[in-house]
């Protein structure tokens, strides 16, 4: 702590023109370290996303002479499933920065919404798979739609695991209070939930609006 | 709150302790306001004729990007500053991992089809 004090002319936590954590304007903060590390492995999470839309744009024309995506998907739903994640993304930063403010009450309210818009996805989501696979659209039937349920399933995995991870945080925030280490675990939730938006950017463009116009 | 084991755990966490509120509720609020517009702008032009019908992919992917920097600039705060240069390099490595995974595997597919043999059951 020292340190950081004599190497570093400004206060900690005041806006400084040297890059901190390299060596010249001090150590960086705890809060930075944590969520590059974090960010590393959200990186990594994309990575295999890549692999996951790439093999649903080389399989998305073999159809098998079953059903195509403009015949399957109602964009309707897409639109609505967008828009709960993306509200669900903007409850949950809004949700981090009230926690930040040490504010508890206005923190809970957010993550519930934020956990109630994530849900509405899931369900709307499970539904459409439930009815292609009732009208004999699973992913057995072509090579498209075993890529399109592997890529999207996927993604809904994800998020049903960030709202595990949310339920077991707001315990967190219940039982242990705003603490530093509480606060740095809801920022790297957040990160999460965010770049789970943006893996959807590409899902509904993608597979969606795309596989509409063709 | 010293006697919380949580204290132990968090010494060990490499940096130093700073209270500094990450952004502000305009950032988030900005920044849902361009991906709504983007998000809506996806869905017209993918549903209409506004745009030269062949031209339709590559504006939904021009939109789709501009939504991904948008998320990443309004919500997950890259931005120019000192505290950001770390993350964007590891960002370029990923974006370079993911752009090679996805051309790379279109690009092979579909030279491998183009040279298949035609089926016979076709």
């Amino acid at each position: 702590m020292t340190t950081a004090t004599t190497l570093d002319k400004t206060p900690i936590g005041g806006r400084t023109e040297r890059a901190r954590g390299r060596g010249g304007g001090g150590p960086a903060p705890k809060r930075i370290v944590v969520a590059y590390g974090f960010w590393i492995f959200i990186l990594s999470d994309m990575v295999m996303f890549s692999a996951l839309f790439a093999a649903y744009a080389v399989l998305s024309g073999n159809t098998a002479g079953g059903p195509t995506a403009d015949r399957l998907f109602n964009l309707r739903n897409v639109f609505i499933e967008t828009m709960c994640l993306l509200l669900s993304s903007y409850t949950c930063g809004i949700g981090v920065l009230a926690a930040e403010r040490r504010q508890p009450a206005r923190s809970l309210i957010f993550a519930a919404l934020t956990f109630v818009l994530g849900a509405a996805f899931l369900f709307i989501e499970a539904t459409e798979f439930a009815r292609m696979v009732e009208i004999g659209a699973g992913p057995s039937r072509s090579g498209f739609l075993s890529a399109f349920f592997t890529l999207v399933g996927m993604h809904g995995i994800h998020v049903a695991s960030g709202l595990l991870a949310l339920v077991y945080l707001v315990a967190q925030v219940i039982a242990k209070g705003l603490g530093a280490a509480v606060l740095r675990r809801l920022l790297c939730w957040s990160l999460f939930w965010h770049a789970l938006d943006i893996v959807w950017v590409g899902v509904f463009t993608l597979v969606y609006l795309m596989g509409d116009y063709h | 709150m010293t006697n919380n084991p949580e204290h132990v755990f968090e010494d060990r966490t490499p940096g130093v302790e700073e209270r500094e509120p990450t952004a502000s509720y305009l950032s988030y609020t900005v920044g849902l306001a361009l991906a709504i517009v983007a998000t809506i702008a996806s869905f017209v032009v993918a549903q209409t004729d506004l745009l030269w019908p062949p031209g339709i992919p590559v504006g939904l992917i021009v939109l789709a990007l501009a939504q991904i920097g948008v998320h990443l600039v309004f919500f997950l705060h890259l931005g120019s500053g000192s505290d950001s240069t770390n993350n964007i390099l590891a960002l370029a490595f990923g974006v370079l991992i993911v752009f090679l995974v996805i051309a790379g595997s279109v690009w092979i597919v579909a030279n491998l089809n183009s040279n298949m043999m035609p089926m016979p059951m076709q």
